[in-house]
């Protein structure tokens, strides 16, 4: 077993933030390309006009999962060590809750934000500052929040493993659910009045 | 095809090349890709220059200070910096540098630039909370079927939703 390779020390630390800078221009690039520097394509998805952000996301999510339990099963990869972020029920839900808000009304999320100002969106920029802000606002009045922060804690734990299931059968039901999605997107811009942006 | 701002790759085209990103990631480094991240890295290091002993007492703060390196020295800012290198690259090919305030024609600039800052403030808030935006969390926590990317997943989606209805004047 050689991957990952960091964890592993197949590769020498020094190259680490070489890589760094390589994966993200591979994943700004992809961002770019495919509309997300421009939030009114992005916020189509909440309005049926260009689910482009349901499309991009999913698809994304299942080839590297696909990738990843393939690897696994291989050999190629230890998937084990892979991070798992910890589950902290609260805070993920409320934290969830609130980046929504903020998206309904910046039409952005971090990532996508960062391409937009790449290509001169000023409101890419703004949004950018108010993240800044917030996280700020966040770091102040930490001790408020720190019971909801740490509360619940649930481990490193797996969607499939939470609700009783296979991990080959609940990714091949994402997998499906995902293609119905696909052509249920379709459908809905079909219906949906055009809006030019 | 067009270079005149217009043309974007086929989503699922996108989304695998997406895919395949986050995959290289995972086999590299063992983790996602990320966002927010770097930005709380660069309010740490704005905090820490500007009022140390505050950043040392501070309950967050204090989590991400190190005695040998500085908080800029990670792995999402450097990766950021990629994104910024790729999306400019991405938006040269394209035809797409233009700087440019985007809006619906009911809003004026100046309303839209206040509720980007308050959505940014928000989701830069919540990110926080969620350890993790729609890049870590979310997309990188799906990959890997994890229960706390999966769930802060649906509550971004869910809520965005619900609360765009609620503000559609400022899209459509």
């Amino acid at each position: 077993m050689t991957a990952p390779l960091f964890p592993l020390e197949q590769i020498p630390e020094a190259w680490n933030n070489v890589i760094a800078v390589l994966l993200g221009m591979g994943f700004g690039f992809t961002l770019e390309s495919s509309g997300f520097s421009s939030s009114r394509k992005i916020m189509g998805t909440f309005f049926g006009y260009d689910f482009v952000v349901l499309r991009v996301f999913f698809t994304a999510a299942i080839t590297a999962m696909v990738g990843i339990i393939y690897f696994d099963y291989m050999g190629w990869m230890d998937a084990s060590l892979l991070y798992i972020n910890p589950y902290y029920v609260y805070s993920a839900i409320l934290g969830g809750l609130i980046m929504g808000f903020g998206f309904s009304l910046g039409g952005f999320c971090p990532g996508t934000s960062f391409c937009g100002v790449a290509i001169g969106k000023l409101d890419a920029l703004v949004f950018s500052i108010g993240l800044f802000l917030g996280i700020f606002l966040f770091s102040e009045v930490y001790s408020l929040f720190e019971g909801i922060y740490n509360g619940h804690f649930m481990g490193a734990s797996k969607i499939y493993d939470l609700i009783g299931m296979k991990e080959s059968v609940f990714a091949a039901l994402l997998i499906f659910a995902a293609i119905g999605m696909f052509f249920g997107a379709k459908w809905v811009e079909s219906k949906v009045q055009k809006v030019n942006y | 095809m067009k270079r005149d701002g217009t043309f974007y790759i086929n989503p699922y085209l996108g989304g695998i090349m997406l895919g395949l990103v986050l995959f290289a990631t995972y086999y590299i480094t063992g983790r996602g890709l990320g966002a927010s991240g770097a930005v709380k890295s660069t309010v740490v290091t704005t905090v820490h220059a500007v009022a140390p002993e505050h950043a040392h007492q501070s309950g967050y703060y204090s989590q991400f200070l190190s005695d040998t390196t500085s908080p800029m020295n990670n792995w999402l800012v450097f990766e950021i910096l990629g994104v910024l290198a790729g999306a400019f690259f991405s938006g040269a090919l394209w035809g797409r540098l233009k700087i440019k305030n985007e809006h619906s024609p009911k809003i004026s600039g100046k309303t839209r630039l206040i509720s980007a800052l308050i959505g940014g403030a928000l989701f830069g808030f919540g990110s926080q909370l969620a350890r993790g935006c729609t890049s870590g969390a979310a997309l990188s926590g799906m990959a890997v079927l994890s229960s706390s990317g999966i769930i802060t997943m649906m509550a971004i989606f869910g809520s965005a939703y619900l609360f765009s209805w609620i503000f559609k004047r400022l899209w459509i």
